[in-house]
């Protein structure tokens, strides 16, 4: 009961935070579109007839809504839909490991850059500012041109130009944080400065953290695309929602769905991290709160 | 003043050295190394190799070889291209002008039409007109490129036939409405991340000046409203966007590499696709330490010139 009429009085902060994500109506669209384009790319192609690779060559070039074909066919004569869902879960999935590669990197680089600060801060981040002076792009198609395309290189290659935002993020939480009394109590009691940094200090910046990690899955996505549609991701006959679109320009005059639908998959999942991203900032940092 | 110039130097001196030295380390993971281009015939022996290796100064040790480099890099002689045998500098500056040429026209578009989106939505916080800018700059900024560029290429050439589909000029023609005609699809699909780069900026930028103090006695001085706006917030909201136009550098580069991909606009991304192609590392890796360099310098360019107009950055 007593705790009933504490939350009621003072709303606990996850609660507050929760109910300030929740009138984030966009935020909310983007948490449900995520989870909707999850389920379709992990169960959608076990409903359709049509495998993503199955070649028909009597069936090129099928419009949309014509026959068996949802979204038509592609030059191949492979299904458009079943590529679109088995490309969705390869870009997706290339999102999510990516973020997580360049997530921990970022905050290793980060929490010893923030947490030592002097030189070895002082090298961590002026390499971090050296990288950023790279175009994205140009350095992903530098890195992807000296490796073999396919799944891991480029969900690594993206990591290795993504890591950077998350580790100004975390430097300048872990710094902040570093001089604040828990920080200190536990250097009083005598714990390691490894256990200071990643279970003090980490966790206590978890809310940009998250933050960083959403918009990170955004820009992964991203990239993946424009990495596969340049020919140096994904390579066919595996979909990826990029490489879909690798081909999309010759046919564009006669065959434009080819283009359009893998485009909008993109920009929807793109869109919904976005905005989950931004609802995420609103809801866990109220200080922040010019959207 | 002349302090800050100097030590903002330093920095940028310091940078260029690890930009270099992560140039230099890429070259050298290049497959077969700096030695890739003779690896690849077969009529080179092993011999052939270690001999060309030596000439070539490739057996001194790593620093001596990266310091050699950056001697080179610094007097200009940026290697030669794989596929022709031109110099480096000479193949990315012939390419430099079609991408200048369209990054410059997709950034008057964003800075004009951004800076009045953020302006207005500013000025008219939570209003439909603010809503659906942020909507809509957050849409902007999700779209890939290279897709809303085929977009405009099937709406504006394949169906409407009002634009060109690609190049920079018609041959054979190439007059200056002709140079316009071609440059009107690229420059827009360039400038739309731009716009809604500079839109949230400017809005933030405008709403954090107009709640400040100085703007409330102005108010409370009876001064007419188009004068506090112009006069006060205006100027003071405006100098952030130094920043950003620095800020924005890098991913305007990269865009202006997908934009001219899709139009096959013949300009430095361009350039730098088909020699990842042709596996022409030098050219790659020259225009990748290229394009570092002028992020380098548009950074720089853009902190002394905030410096010089906000003279509370100096002192700071």
């Amino acid at each position: 009961m007593a705790t009933v009429a504490l939350s009621t009085a003072h709303p606990a902060p996850r609660l507050a935070a929760w109910r300030r994500f929740c009138r984030h109506r966009l935020a909310l669209a983007g948490a449900l579109t995520i989870v909707l384009l999850v389920l379709a790319s992990a169960f959608g192609p076990y409903l359709l007839p049509f495998d993503d690779t199955y070649i028909d060559i009597m069936k090129r070039f099928a419009p949309p809504l014509s026959g068996a074909h949802i979204l038509g066919t592609d030059e191949l004569g492979r299904d458009v839909l079943a590529r679109l869902m088995m490309g969705a879960r390869v870009s997706l999935s290339i999102g999510f490991v990516a973020m997580v590669i360049a997530m921990v990197v970022g905050i290793v680089v980060g929490a010893f850059a923030g947490f030592y600060g002097g030189v070895v801060g002082a090298v961590l981040m002026r390499l971090v500012d050296a990288v950023l002076c790279f175009p994205t792009i140009f350095l992903l198609l530098a890195l992807a041109a000296l490796t073999e395309p396919g799944f891991a290189t480029t969900t690594v290659l993206i990591a290795a130009t993504a890591w950077m935002w998350v580790a100004r993020v975390v430097e300048a939480q872990v710094r902040s944080l570093r001089e604040r009394e828990f920080a200190v109590a536990a250097l009083a009691f005598g714990s390691s400065n490894l256990r200071i940094m990643f279970r003090e200090l980490v966790p206590n910046a978890m809310a940009p953290i998250l933050v960083a990690a959403t918009l990170n899955v955004a820009k992964a996505i991203l990239l993946e695309s424009y990495l596969s549609y340049l020919g140096y991701g994904i390579q066919p006959p595996a979909a990826s929602l990029g490489n879909m679109l690798n081909n999309a320009q010759i046919y564009l005059t006669s065959a434009p769905w080819l283009a359009i639908a893998p485009g909008i998959v993109i920009t929807l999942a793109v869109t919904s991290f976005n905005f989950l991203g931004d609802g995420l900032r609103d809801a866990l940092d109220p200080r922040m709160n010019i959207p | 003043m002349a302090r800050y110039v100097l030590n903002r130097l330093a920095q940028a001196v310091i940078m260029l050295v690890i930009v270099s030295a992560i140039g230099f380390a890429l070259l050298h993971l290049a497959p077969g190394g700096p030695l890739s281009q003779f690896a690849a015939s077969a009529q080179m022996t092993q011999e052939d190799l270690d001999r060309v290796s030596r000439q070539l100064g490739l057996d001194r040790p790593l620093p001596i070889q990266y310091l050699d480099w950056f001697g080179r890099m610094l007097k200009g002689d940026w290697g030669k291209s794989y596929r022709d045998g031109e110099a480096v500098l000479s193949v990315i500056s012939s390419h430099l002008g079609a991408t200048l040429e369209l990054m410059t026209t997709a950034t008057i578009i964003a800075v004009l039409l951004g800076c009045w989106i953020g302006i207005l939505g500013a000025l008219r916080r939570y209003s439909l007109f603010d809503s659906l800018a942020t909507v809509g700059a957050m849409i902007a900024l999700s779209i890939p490129t290279f897709w809303f560029g085929l977009v405009t290429i099937y709406v504006f050439s394949v169906t409407l036939g009002w634009l060109p589909a690609g190049n920079r000029e018609t041959v054979g023609d190439g007059s200056f409405l002709d140079l316009l005609h071609h440059l009107i699809a690229p420059a827009m699909v360039l400038g739309l991340v731009e716009t809604a780069m500079w839109g949230r900026f400017m809005r933030s930028s405008m709403l954090e000046v107009i709640n400040q103090d100085y703007i409330r006695t102005a108010r409370a001085k009876g001064m007419p409203e188009w004068r506090i706006l112009t006069v006060h917030a205006l100027r003071n909201a405006l100098l952030p966007m130094i920043t950003v136009a620095g800020l924005q550098f890098p991913t305007l580069l990269g865009g202006a590499l997908v934009t001219e991909t899709v139009f096959t606009w013949p300009g430095m991304g361009r350039l730098f696709l088909d020699s990842i192609g042709y596996r022409d590392y030098p050219v790659v890796m020259g225009i990748l330490m290229f394009s570092a360099i002028m992020v380098l310098i548009g950074s720089l360019l853009a902190d002394i010139l905030y410096a010089v107009v906000d003279p509370r950055i100096r002192v700071g």
